[in-house]
């Protein structure tokens, strides 16, 4: 929920000795170490208060009342009675800081203990006793705690109780939860199992475990504890005369508003640093407890890809005859001090009226290839590094953004690979095949509502009328994505991008949706760049093959020359891993070993690792995309012979 | 869509039973006499035995609770000894005036909690965010009751643009406009913290959904920048968000019961404070009582609002 961390920056802390300690992290973050500094220095005021050549706070002067702040031997001044005011804050100060911590206590341990209770039990126990939790939740907060104090009597103890009371169900819900996950864990059972007790498993197998819960929901509660126990003082329901906490001084100061402002205006600064600096370190201690939590963590990506290349190819003197031209394309990630190329130089042409397949396992670049086109990677961390997209003679990475939207879902049009996360979950599928229409044409929403219509019909979805109403997960996997290719038909778009928009489908329906984009691409004479990892679904749509590993093209060429005899080593593991129908016997590789990481390539090829017939040649130097045929290229400094991957078949 | 409401109606019924247990319970809490505590030390002994009647002492706690409870049903409230007049008359009355500040409140903190959460999302790391993020953290740390005395000292003292406290002018005040100018300075504190609340967590919430793959398909589709936020980002982003509203309409009316203290606003918050300070203790119940279920029916309307907007929690 915080985001009060994340405006600094957070300083690399050093990292010499593997992890860095909890402490080094929490000084890391810029704020929170502000707020531990200020933390720590009220913290020990307060404690060397009575060691202070203070004034006593209590004695009355009325001859100096309502002295002005640095008044000679009353630095904050004096109150109505002559009191010294900075004598009775830093007093005040203690009471306060005392009864919040009190009241903390005493809320986290009676809420961890029915949080920790509940969450083993579970069951009825469970039941009932969360059901008594959510009741006093169903109060507003403060108000619980004013009816406490009314029976209890007004005082510092009963509004000590009173704000403890109203801040257990915090802790019960969150320790309870933790606890539940817990309860049936391998560690707890064995436990169970060699005779311990329910206590004594609670006590050393469970509440070691869900310490770090309570630290951090105490480092987020005390602040407002401390905030509600001075409420109840201003209220006159907390301390009483001549007891006094900052609260208490705030609500006598009150009366004087408007003739002595500063002795409320001091008290109530006092508690505002407090809880401020105990608010930004519980944020801090929370970022580093709980890393997920860290909003932080999370940044807006841009609406394109920032573009910063650093190597551009000529332009071509003349535009190649191809509907799109990418050159040497280099995509990377940027994560703390690495850098991730994910697409390290592709080169391709996708012809008019042709299928390209584009190949390659999970993260060999493929779809970050597909994103780039129209800048549609994630900045940051991306980054376009290098190249040139063409299309019809225009260099798309030089594009604005205003040009970019009206290319995408234009002339180019996406299609995703998981329908149910790629379709707004709020809006219905007619609304959104509706808006990818009217984003390019100049239609009213109930024209373009009926041309939606078409389209889910052309796309062969039944009833599309009434289904054009539906949410997307009131539809069936194979219904979105046919949702998503009417979306991707609707402004008749000269290239099609297919990223693996059969892969989360099921196998007869994934025949379907090949099928539908096949009739439809030779329907409406659009070229299609096809991502997939599988060469069955290639060798249906294809007519062309270019195969990716750790970010670069390693071979191409028309898909039945690839299929049958492919000349690199790791196209023909790829097309290994494709199961045919009638021959059981044959053998179905998994690829051995793990793609390269693409922050830290290897010199030479980056198959070598896995390549069964690598030798010390292919681990040297820059090996480069030789033409093998006219239509066929190869990455390989010793490519496959036709005999040799017949026999591998 | 209406049966749902109705069962989510039905569903509260147990809720607002569980409030009136936990009161009557805290009630019976009282150490000592409890006539004596409602009465004070110096009632008369026939008002001590028709309170002991009143309140049924003589029987047995389950027993106690339904006759009490029966008599609330009626709308049977008892009597506040301190104003002498039926403590659901004052409550009403005094709810009113709560009512139109959280209410006001609500508004403030909703609008400005979005619009500061959205901006500083979108602009993530900008200066606008880190204004905004600074803004949350002072809000949020800050005691309301303080901040409702120097807003008083600078405006109404030193500017005089707005008046000190009350809810109407005292000489010829009354009209729309009167209460408007009365309402700016106690909503605006009471809204202050709910409102860091909210920016907070909207922030977090489009920062979460703009990584999602669907603004990427409303991006993939060319939409402009301004709908793929506001329409697709925002929509999904308000789900999230849209229970915290519900839950800060329970701060807000707890909060309600500084603002009102600091402003004399003649709400209920400040009548708790009163009957707390004169012992009135039927009247603190009924209090209690009133703001709390009105608190479960906004969480309810809440509840309603995200499911309107959430196809997907239909089923």
């Amino acid at each position: 929920m915080s985001t009060a961390t994340d405006t600094a920056k957070p300083v690399e802390p050093m990292r010499k000795s593997g992890r860095p300690s909890f402490f080094a992290l929490l000084v890391a973050n810029r704020l929170a170490a502000f707020g531990l500094g200020l933390l720590v220095v009220i913290a020990l005021a307060a404690l060397l208060t009575p060691f202070l050549p203070l004034q006593p706070p209590d004695i009355t002067n009325p001859a100096n009342r309502l002295l002005r702040p640095l008044t000679e031997g009353h630095l904050l001044g004096t109150d109505q009675l002559g009191r010294d005011l900075l004598s009775r804050l830093m007093w005040g100060a203690r009471v306060s800081i005392a009864v919040g911590l009190s009241a903390t206590l005493v809320a986290a341990v009676v809420g961890s203990a029915i949080g920790l209770v509940a969450g083993y039990a579970g069951g009825r126990t469970d039941n009932f006793m969360m059901r008594g939790i959510d009741m006093l939740m169903a109060f507003p907060y403060i108000l619980l705690a004013l009816a406490i104090v009314a029976v209890l009597g007004p005082g510092l103890m009963n509004a000590l109780y009173a704000i403890a009371v109203v801040n257990i169900p915090f802790f019960a819900r969150n320790i309870r939860g933790v606890t539940l996950s817990l309860a049936h864990r391998e560690f707890v059972d064995a436990a169970r199992l060699s005779g311990k007790g329910h206590l004594r498993i609670l006590l050393s197998e469970v509440l070691p475990n869900v310490l770090p819960v309570i630290v951090i929901t105490m480092s987020t509660t005390v602040g407002w504890m401390i905030l509600e126990t001075a409420g109840l003082s201003f209220l006159g329901l907390g301390a009483q005369p001549p007891q006094a906490d900052l609260g208490s001084m705030l609500g006598e100061g009150r009366k004087l508003l408007f003739t002595a402002p500063h002795v409320s205006i001091v008290p109530g600064l006092m508690i505002f640093a407090l809880v401020m600096s105990i608010n930004l370190v519980g944020d801090g201690i929370r970022d580093v407890l709980d890393p997920r939590l860290k909003s932080g963590a999370l940044s807006r990506p841009a609406a394109a890809t920032a573009v910063k290349r650093e190597g551009v190819p000529a332009m071509p003197d003349a535009p190649a005859k191809a509907a799109l031209d990418v050159r040497d394309l280099r995509t990377e990630f940027r994560v703390g001090g690495d850098v991730y190329k994910a697409v390290g130089g592709v080169s391709f042409q996708l012809r008019e009226r042709e299928c390209l397949g584009l190949v390659g396992e999970s993260g060999s670049g493929k779809s970050v290839t597909a994103m780039s086109l129209l800048g549609l990677v994630p900045t940051p961390p991306g980054r376009i590094a290098g190249g040139r997209v063409l299309y019809q003679g225009r260099d798309l990475l030089e594009a604005s953004e205003a040009d970019l939207r009206k290319l995408r879902g234009g002339a180019f049009a996406y299609v995703f690979q998981d329908p149910l996360s790629t379709l707004h979950p709020l809006f219905t599928v007619g609304d959104q095949v509706t808006e990818a229409i009217r984003a390019h044409q100049p239609l009213s929403y109930r024209e373009a509502w009926k041309r939606a219509v078409a389209l889910l019909k052309m796309v062969r979805i039944p009833n599309a009328a009434e289904r054009a109403g539906s949410y997307p997960h009131e539809l069936s996997g194979g219904m979105r994505q046919r949702v998503s290719i009417a979306m991707a038909l609707a402004n008749d778009a000269e290239i099609l991008i297919a990223d693996e928009p059969t892969t989360a489908l099921d196998v007869t329906v994934q025949a379907q949706i090949l099928k539908l984009m096949d009739a439809l691409q030779d329907d409406k004479g659009a070229a299609l760049l096809f991502i997939t990892h599988d060469f069955g679904v290639v060798s249906e749509i294809c007519d062309r093959v270019a195969v990716m590993y750790a970010g670069r093209i390693v071979e191409t060429g028309p898909t039945d020359e690839v299929l049958n005899a492919p000349a690199h080593p790791y196209t023909r593991k790829l097309i290994d891993c494709v199961p045919v129908l009638g021959e059981p016997e044959r053998r179905l590789d998994a690829i051995s070993g793990l793609p390269p990481a693409v922050n830290r390539l290897p010199e030479g090829c980056a198959f070598a690792e896995r390549c069964p017939y690598a030798e010390a040649a292919c681990r040297e130097g820059e090996i480069a995309l030789e033409s093998l045929a006219p239509e066929r290229a190869v990455r390989c400094i010793k490519p496959l012979k036709p005999e040799q991957s017949e026999a591998a078949q | 869509m209406l049966a749902y409401f109705l069962k989510r109606l039905l569903m509260a019924v147990p809720v607002l039973f569980g409030l009136t247990v936990i009161v009557f319970l805290i009630m019976a809490m009282i150490p000592g006499d409890p006539a004596t505590a409602i009465l004070g030390a110096y009632a008369t002994p026939e008002n001590v035995e028709r309170i002991n009647r009143q309140l049924g002492l003589d029987r047995s706690l389950p027993e106690q609770y339904f006759i009490w409870l029966g008599n609330l049903l009626q709308g049977d409230f008892g009597r506040s000894y301190s104003l002498n007049r039926p403590v659901i008359d004052e409550v009403l009355e005094r709810f009113n005036a709560t009512l139109i500040l959280a209410g006001a409140s609500l508004v403030l903190c909703t609008v400005f909690g979005l619009v500061a959460g959205i901006v500083s999302a979108v602009r993530q790391f900008s200066w606008t965010d880190r204004i905004v993020t600074f803004f949350v953290l002072v809000g949020i740390s800050m005691p309301s009751f303080w901040l409702g005395l120097i807003l008083i000292l600078v405006f109404a003292v030193n500017l005089r643009w707005l008046p000190p406290s009350g809810m109407y002018a005292i000489y010829g005040g009354g009209g729309p406009l009167d209460l408007l100018l009365h309402l700016a300075l106690p909503a605006i504190t009471l809204a202050v913290v709910a409102t860091g609340v909210i920016a907070r967590l909207t922030r977090a919430a489009m920062l979460e959904v703009l990584r999602q793959d669907y603004i990427r398909t409303a991006r993939a589709k060319g939409l402009s920048e301004r709908r793929v936020i506001y329409r697709h980002a925002f929509k999904a982003a308000l789900v999230g968000v849209i229970p915290v509203i519900g839950i800060q309409a329970g701060f807000v009316l707890g909060g309600a019961v500084y603002i009102e203290t600091v402003f004399q606003w003649p709400g209920i918050g400040r009548m708790l404070v009163q009957a707390i300070s004169t012992r009135d203790l039927l009247l603190v119940q009924g209090g209690v009582l009133v703001v709390a279920a009105s608190y479960v029916l906004f969480n309810l309307l809440a509840d309603m609002v995200q499911h309107m907007l959430d196809p997907r929690l239909k089923t």
